[in-house]
């Protein structure tokens, strides 16, 4: 998974640590004085608090059998979000509220309506990964009354389960969300109580260590750009998509740790452009893009698992600088320019020029993205594709993002980008030069498809062969045409494979 | 007889005591332990509360595919903060080797040549896990790299076998061959697949006094744990005693791989008389374990205008990894399987079990047998595509029919497969439902669709039994306590598929009391000795079968028992529902069993069982590997996008042989689970090593088993209720656990199907597997290309 920033270092700086995490799990509230910017969720809980009922499965947010909830305030409501534990640092849960399968119960005190539609529907064979499902399905439970069998899948595309092929297991989230009870759930009866905790310690900062690392929770961006200038070699972490990984798989050090997942959460919607914080989630975006580009609203939804959406950033995803990131070829082919803040000083530039090389950067130590500009769509057409060997929760082999104006059937301006067929996200030059000032037809994206194959040269590997990657790319060129020009809807055959299941 | 406790004075009466067999056989219980998995309180070893003092060991592994150890600097790694010592191969005080087979190939800690990259060749132990792993990786080992071999093909020109292959010989296939009015040689790729067990292994060692040693671990086989950690130590079995209470999904990942881990937290918890805990990250678990064996097969077919198969022959080669494992039990059952449900008239194939530096293949449910069984489907295509035929009617054509023998000379008996065909076929609407595929992919060619359809309906028909005979054997426990309440034991051991709950089923029905009563507790090597590895589907056969002896034996003892106190008959007495009558007495079960203890009655017993009929001589390829067949068939229809190579499940219909059910949710359970992950291995599963031998695909963010979103969007499971085996296994029920995974090759033909129709079905379309989008795109490309001239 692609997400946060990076850079590291030891440096210690002149502030005054010693401010403590404090978060709520379950019913206790936990202040932490003393721990490291690596310290995971799972951990704390399955050896610092024997709560051994969140399971660790791969320790790097694919198998989601250490789903927990995490409580958040947004923009003042009190939300409750499906997160893998395991790559969840604990600096990242102050302010927060930590729910675990020990925490879930029914209204006798029994079993709750998604344990018991788990029981009564065999969802369970060897067990391991039933916490993790539990939780995902509470998640949805609580938020979705009567799901349907995509919404279904959508909330379970986190959570692997080697042994029932899933079938019981989404009869029993159908079941659970019929059996209803929502109001009368725990977490709704606590919720005054929680939030009033939480605003207590929401604006805080946090600043913890052990031994020589450190960890800071900015109270908000202009604590962040301070903190940042005084360490500018901090690993910066967002979601910890990608950066738990660094952690739990190379154990690299990343101390300083700063904490930014839950600053710069702002979306604004102007005439011109949509401006996006580039804290803001996946899953905090999906919404955005079904009101502005609801073309993409699927593409965006096979990114990671809900877990992974519910804590991967926007800014994550570009500042990572990963040639695989699913956001960036999206968001330049959208025309997308980003703002870098160091200190008080902010510059902006296009997206496309942030991606220099391979690991390369065009971000300064102590700067960071503070927002994402989306140019509004306009007529422009908007398209997104990805290839995976598994359609959901699987890294791109091949993603593309389209925006193709067309004014009196001629091309105006077309953007192309693709991801995975580079050492970075990049604009496809000759396709789009095959593209722009011809006409809007079939042929014309049959030229953008050959040329295509001249302006990458990509890798094979176990995602994908070199071969397959270039054959790809263009027959995207032909699924845009097929899809934008109405040629496939005349002739009654679907253009794309469909997903949904009919209810 | 004089009794201190009037057994008549509970007596109640009951009048529809005889219509409970609620919870007994037939019954959808639950999984034994479901309300513990749901709120998290089932334990997993890695859940247990260590002793006082624990500490932990972590595995150092090879950093290249082959080569000789010059020299292994281990200072950095004794420094490392919390460490407490390393072990290396000179530790171990008894035997450096767990080759479940004695070929003395396996060691635990590599000593002077590593084999693949990923072996273990030293283990660190620190207070703190996180302490070993960080410590782990700063090992300086300098190796002379050696030329390695990573596939089947350079391994057969490398030649060397970890065991010998196997041939199956019926008739002359060579004339045969010749004979035939037509012939298709071809050769097929097949991928392996890791398990991806939820949880990882783990071994868990606490030293006792003497030479004791108590292990806590997840693995299919205590008793081979037993004997590993034993040999490892240089002390008798009985100073060890292997747990095992539950697994986190086994899939046969778990029947030689744990004992590595067993003997490392073994050596380590002697040596410093603490507790031990071994648990590798996912990703060094997916590197260090085996997995199942990828092959490369040759075969020729020779067959007939009608589709009729006169002669096969093929060749199996098979990547073993480096050392034996279960290579030559896996191999030969992929011959076994290579005829799945048809006969072949003339036959001769043969398995070669190649030495690769890879990590040792092992068992994965099906342990071959779909490797076998995909071929004798790809020939099934191959007829049909060159016949201008639906595949179903070359599968109809040439199934087995009564008596006829398979290539190892077993007649195949109660042939029930026409009649579930038939019934699938007509079910899922197999006949109208291919037209409209034809007729889609018609208009998609007319109007250049790019989305194309396939259906497919396959059979399995799959042996059951260890085909080395010895391991058909099963003990069980029962303890009946003076209240009443039961406690079981048998040698069994539960990794999700319900074989606990299965068991107290059969143990409640043999008393006639609730399951509630019936307690089963952890898998232990000191209750049931000797026992096999929960493997080859025969859990519930063999250890339901010993579990009821057991229960009989008691059952025996109560009713003579009864006879005397009550001077009664033995067909006088019945179990009814918690109670036991005798004549027109109602007697709780309870208080005949307090009367039994006080007239000094056993209330225990071991059972036993061997499974009957069987016999096996590989040398001469002849004898009766298996007391049965199970059979199942599946119909799956998909859409494929001929822009990508991706696909998507429409539907899927199955209908499955169980004989008679046990648990039919289970049973459901084990069959909609089997089939998912049979599709996996045939669609998104791949393992992919680099040139310089290391997988790359060690982790679900690169290894990719099938989501939610990735089963058939409409999936139709029903067992053939009508089906009772016609052996004698406990209550005519069939093994369940293997056979529906084959079901998934419906899948992988029915994509098959949609690719070929850009070539007007002229060309079988020759996937192989696993057909990721990749794969089916270069498919479609290169059919496209033959069919333009």
């Amino acid at each position: 998974m692609s997400d946060s920033m990076n850079q590291q270092s030891g440096q210690r700086s002149g502030q005054q640590p010693g401010q403590p995490i404090r978060f709520l799990l379950n019913r206790t509230e936990v202040t932490l004085t003393e721990a490291g910017p690596g310290d995971t969720v799972l951990d704390f809980l399955r050896l610092g608090r024997g709560l051994t009922g969140t399971k660790e499965g791969c320790a790097e947010g694919d198998c989601g059998a250490c789903t927990v909830l995490v409580g958040r305030l947004h923009q003042g409501a009190l939300v409750y979000e499906p997160i893998n534990a395991c790559i969840r640092f604990l600096a990242a849960c102050h302010g927060c509220h930590v729910v675990t399968i020990e925490h879930l119960r029914g209204q006798d005190g029994g079993l709750h309506p998604v344990q018991q539609a788990m029981v009564d529907h065999h969802g369970s064979q060897c067990g391991f990964c039933t916490p993790g499902f539990v939780m995902a399905l509470y998640g949805l439970w609580m938020t979705h009354e009567h799901p349907t069998v995509v919404q279904v899948e959508t909330a379970l595309q986190g959570n692997l389960c080697r042994c029932t092929g899933y079938e019981p297991i989404v009869k029993a989230a159908l079941a659970a969300g019929h059996a209803g009870g929502q109001a009368r759930d725990a977490l709704m009866q606590e919720r005054a109580e929680v939030t009033a905790k939480l605003q207590a310690i929401a604006g805080s900062r946090a600043d913890v260590s052990r031994g020589d690392e450190r960890a800071i929770v900015p109270a908000d961006s202009d604590d962040l750009a301070h903190v940042l200038t005084d360490h500018p070699q901090a690993t910066v972490v967002a979601g910890a998509t990608d950066v738990g990984l660094w952690v739990t798989k190379f154990l690299r050090p990343i101390s300083p740790g700063v904490f930014v997942g839950h600053l710069m959460k702002d979306v604004a919607v102007a005439d011109d452009a949509i401006r996006i914080g580039a804290g803001v989630t996946y899953s905090e975006f999906v919404p955005v893009l079904a009101d502005h580009f609801p073309e993409v609203e699927d593409y965006v939804l096979r990114i990671g698992g809900w877990q992974i959406r519910n804590a991967g950033t926007l800014g994550g995803n570009i500042a990572n600088g990963s040639p695989i990131g699913e956001m960036p070829p999206l968001l330049i082919a959208l025309g997308a320019r980003i703002a870098l803040r160091k200190g008080d000083a902010r510059r902006e530039i296009a997206l496309e020029d942030f991606f220099i090389d391979y690991g390369k950067q065009d971000r300064a130590p102590g700067e960071f993205i503070e927002t994402i500009v989306i140019p509004r769509k306009g007529a422009a057409l908007v398209a997104a594709y990805k290839v995976s060997k598994r359609a959901n929760a699987d890294i791109s082999a091949v993603a593309a993002g389209f925006r193709v104006l067309v004014e009196d059937g001629i091309i105006t301006d077309a953007r192309v980008a693709f991801g995975g067929m580079a050492g970075t996200p990049r604009r496809a030059p000759a396709a789009e030069a095959a593209l722009n000032g011809r006409p809007f037809a079939a042929e014309t994206f049959e030229a953008a498809a050959r040329a295509v194959a001249g302006d990458f040269t990509p890798l094979s590997d176990w995602r994908a062969s070199a071969d397959y990657r270039r054959a790809v790319a263009g027959n995207f060129f032909r699924r845009f045409w097929l899809e934008q020009s109405g040629a496939a809807a005349a002739s009654g055959m679907p253009v794309r494979l469909q997903r949904a299941v009919a209810e | 007889m004089k009794h201190d406790h009037d057994i008549t004075a509970a007596t109640t009466t009951l009048p529809d005591a005889r219509a409970g067999t609620l919870g007994g056989t037939l019954a959808e219980t639950p999984h034994e332990s479901a309300p513990k998995h749901v709120t998290g309180r089932a334990d997993y070893t890695d859940d247990l509360v260590l002793p006082e003092g624990a500490l932990h060991a972590y595995l150092g592994l090879s950093t290249v595919a082959h080569g000789r150890i010059r020299s292994m600097d281990l200072d950095a790694v004794r420094a490392a903060p919390g460490v407490i010592d390393v072990l290396t191969a000179a530790d171990i005080p008894g035997h450096n080797d767990v080759s479940p087979v004695q070929k003395e190939d396996d060691p635990i800690f590599a000593e002077t040549e590593v084999m693949f990259h990923g072996q273990p060749i030293f283990a660190v132990v620190a207070e703190t896990r996180d302490q070993a792993r960080r410590a782990a990786v700063l090992a300086k080992v300098d190796y002379e790299e050696l030329p390695f071999v990573l596939d089947p093909l350079s391994a057969r020109k490398a030649g060397s076998l970890v065991q010998p292959g196997m041939t199956l010989r019926r008739g002359d296939p060579e004339t045969a061959l010749a004979a035939a009015p037509r012939r298709v040689d071809g050769r097929m790729v097949i991928g392996g697949q890791d398990h991806f067990y939820l949880e990882g292994q783990i071994a868990l060692a606490i030293p006792g006094e003497d030479d004791e040693v108590t292990i806590f671990t997840s693995t299919q086989h205590p008793t081979e744990v037993q004997h590993m950690v034993a040999h490892a130590l240089g002390v008798p079995a009985h100073a060890v005693v292997v747990n095992v209470r539950r697994m986190g999904g086994g899939f046969g990942g778990k029947e030689t791989q744990m004992n590595l881990f067993c003997c490392v937290a073994a050596i380590a918890a002697k040596k410093w008389h603490r507790a031990v805990k071994l648990r590798p990250d996912r990703d060094d678990d997916m590197i260090a374990t085996g997995k199942r064996h990828d092959f490369v097969t040759d075969y020729s077919v020779g067959f007939d205008d009608e589709g009729r198969i006169l002669a096969v022959t093929g060749d199996w080669y098979a990547r073993c990894g480096f050392s034996a494992d279960l290579s030559m039990a896996v191999t030969d059952r992929a011959l076994f399987h290579a005829d799945n449900a048809y006969f072949y008239p003339d036959v001769e194939v043969r398995s070669h079990p190649l030495r690769t530096n890879t990590v040792s293949n092992t068992a994965f449910r099906g342990f071959g047998g779909p490797q076998g069984v995909i071929v004798a489907e790809r020939i099934i295509e191959e007829i049909a595509y060159a016949t201008g035929q639906d595949t179903l009617a070359v599968r109809k054509a040439n199934f087995y029919t009564d008596g006829q023998l398979t290539p190892y000379h077993q007649p195949v008996e109660n042939v029930i497969l026409p009649q579930l065909i038939g019934e699938l076929e007509g079910s899922c609407d197999y006949a109208a439902r291919r037209r409209a595929v034809l007729d889609w992919n018609a208009r998609a060619d007319a109007s250049g669709g790019v989305i194309r359809r396939g259906i497919a309906l396959t059979p399995v028909k799959f042996g059951i039994s260890f085909t080395a005979t010895h391991f058909n054997q099963a003990g069980a426990l029962v303890h009946i306590y003076t209240d009443g309440s039961i406690m079981l034991n048998h040698g069994g051991c539960e990794m999700g598929q319900g074989l606990h709950t299965k068991i107290v089923q059969v143990v409640a029905e043999a008393f006639n009391v609730g399951v509630e009563q019936v307690r089963i507790t952890k898998t232990t090597t000191e209750k049931v000795p000797n026992t096999s590895a929960t493997a080859a589907s025969s859990g519930t056969d063999l250890n339901g079968m010993a579990a009821l002896d057991a229960c009989n034996q008691i059952k025996a003892r109560l009713v003579a028992f009864l006879c005397e106190a009550k001077d009664a008959e033995p067909g006088e007495i019945e179990f009814l529902r918690d109670h036991v009558r005798v004549r027109d007495e109602v007697i709780p079960f309870s208080r005949v069993v307090q009367t039994a203890y006080l007239a000094r009655v056993q209330l225990w017993a071991a059972g036993f069982y061997a499974t009957p009929k069987i016999h096996w001589d590989r040398a001469a390829g002849r004898g009766r590997p298996f007391y049965y067949y199970a059979y199942g068939a599946a119909c799956s229809e998909v859409s494929v996008d001929t822009l990508t190579g991706e696909y998507v499940i429409e539907r899927a219909d199955i209908l499955h042989d169980v004989g008679r059910s046990i648990n039919p949710a289970i049973d459901k359970g084990q069959v909609e689970g089997a089939f998912v992950q049979g599709t996996g291995w045939l669609t998104s599963e791949e393992l992919w090593w680099d040139d310089k031998g290391r997988l790359r695909t060690h982790a679900p963010s690169t290894y990719k088993i099938p989501l939610a979103s990735d089963r058939p969007k409409v999936f139709n499971v029903a067992l053939a209720d009508w089906s009772v085996n016609a052996e004698r296994t406990v209550r005519r029920s069939k093994a369940v656990g293997e056979p529906p995974f084959m079901l998934g090759i419906s899948v992988f033909e029915a994509i098959g199907h949609a690719v070929a129709s850009v070539a007007g079905y002229r060309e079988c379309p020759r996937l192989d597997a696993p057909a990721t989008p990749e794969r089916v795109l270069m498919a479609v490309e290169r059919l496209r290309s033959a069919d333009t001239p």
